[in-house]
């Protein structure tokens, strides 16, 4: 896997990333824009708890905070994000290998930090 | 013995943290010559056998059953063992974080006083990211100094890393440069010991028990054929092998965790009202030397502990409520 951009505009951080063997489709057309799944950090928690993804599906994640800024790193899909304050950091994902994989906030932001985390399903 | 390294160091956990015994191994000849000359330039020390203790994770302030009893108790232990040790290394999480006004600072202070009984010839720390990540470690350098360091103890190259107070589980390429500069001083068979609070490798990055660019650290280290890295953060012994590198965990002082090999869920092993230090591995350890350095035996045993201070439940629901750090 591999990060293959990494770009600030107008407050919205892209990440995307090619997870598994192969990268993210690239002869996609413009008319199939990813799915897109917002996911909202607060301490000490992600809301939702839990998502699914499909194998193969590329996927535009959106991360915001309600507070502090929080981290969101899953090393088997190869995402290593901050979430700041004001800003909206975008995630794209295609996840190749099936898995309930767990998700964790890695940017220290409390006594709860080390609980915080989410579980993506890959089926 | 492999004639290009220069001492040897071993290590032994006691449970309260973990002994190290470092011995010449090889003073003789040109090369180790050189390399004496080149470690003992800065305080003019000679490589000779010392000791020194690894103390991890005492986490003052964390409301749980332990308090600081276990802390306490290594203090006695390490001061009970007829000889003191050169060193102690503190590897981390000396405090547990709050944000009330003021508390941190006096739970840092806490810290000192228990280490302060401590009969050792110097006290070295490092922060874990409950001492220094929600602040980038401005109270921590202003209770204990620099967050990373190095410094030179009879033959050894000692290397304090700082891989918590940038909020992440990171080194950064500031301190990694600083490293490679350090590390540029000696030859390649000057021993080395890191100490440093999170695991360099990928332990289980999914407990956060990694350093995101500790592979970069590894690869500066790697040119080195006797190094020793001490890390605590996993509050549970833990023994790993990356090239010349030895790597050793001490458990904690405060709680313990389970074995990730085996246990999908990071969550603290419950506290044992009748047996409190259960997982804490408090034992007692006796060196009884060889004729030769490393022919240096140490024995353990249990300590047995009076538990009437920990009767009732209450202690135990909270380390139930608060299962993960």
């Amino acid at each position: 896997m591999r990060r293959e951009m990494l770009f600030l505009t107008g407050g919205v951080l892209l990440v995307v990333v090619a997870a598994g063997l192969a990268a993210a489709p690239r002869g996609a057309r413009a008319a199939d824009e990813p799915r897109v799944v917002a996911i909202t950090a607060r301490r000490f928690e992600f809301s939702p708890r839990e998502i699914t993804l499909k194998q193969g599906e590329t996927v535009k994640l959106q991360l915001t905070t309600e507070d502090v800024t929080h981290g969101f790193f899953l090393r088997p899909l190869g995402i290593d994000a901050e979430i700041v304050p004001g800003q909206t950091t975008e995630v794209v994902v295609t996840p190749r290998a099936a898995g309930r994989y767990t998700t964790i906030c890695d940017h220290f932001c409390g006594a709860g930090h080390g609980g915080m985390k989410m579980t993506i399903v890959v089926e | 013995m492999d004639r290009r390294r220069f001492l040897r160091i071993s290590g032994v956990s006691l449970g309260v943290g973990a002994l190290y015994t470092v011995a010449p191994a090889l003073a003789g000849g040109a090369e180790g010559a050189e390399t004496a000359r080149r470690l003992g330039r800065g305080n003019g020390e000679r490589p000779e056998p010392f000791t020194f203790f690894q103390l991890s994770d005492t986490h003052v302030g964390f409301d749980g059953p332990i308090g600081t009893t276990a802390f306490e108790r290594a203090v006695e232990l390490v001061n009970g063992l007829g000889t003191s040790p050169d060193l102690v290394l503190f590897t981390g999480d000396l405090t547990h974080d709050t944000e009330a006004p003021g508390e941190h600072a006096n739970r840092m202070r806490r810290f000192q006083q228990i280490a302060g009984r401590l009969k050792a010839g110097k006290v070295y720390h490092v922060p874990g990211e409950h001492d220094a990540g929600l602040d980038g470690g401005e109270l921590y350098r202003n209770v204990f100094g620099p967050t990373s360091y190095s410094f030179e103890h009879k033959g050894v190259h000692f290397i304090a890393l700082d891989n918590v107070s940038r909020a992440r589980p990171e080194v950064g390429a500031e301190q990694t440069a600083w490293l490679a500069k350090d590390l540029a001083r000696f030859p390649r068979t000057a021993p080395i010991v890191v100490f440093t609070h999170r695991p360099l490798f990928d332990l289980r990055p999914d407990w956060e028990w990694f350093t995101s660019d500790g592979d970069e650290v590894m690869g500066l280290l790697a040119p080195f054929e006797n190094v020793t890295v001490l890390y605590g953060h996993i509050h549970r012994e833990h023994e790993h092998q990356i090239g010349h590198a030895r790597m050793y965990a001490a458990r904690s002082l405060c709680f313990a965790f389970p074995d990730p090999e085996t246990t999908p869920e990071k969550k603290a092993i419950a506290f044992d009202r009748e047996q409190p230090f259960k997982n804490l591995g408090i034992r007692q350890a006796s060196l009884t030397p060889g004729r030769r350095p490393e022919a240096s035996t140490i024995g353990v045993k249990e300590v047995e502990l009076v538990m009437n201070e920990f009767s009732g439940t209450e202690g135990f629901n909270q380390l139930l409520k608060m299962p993960t750090l």
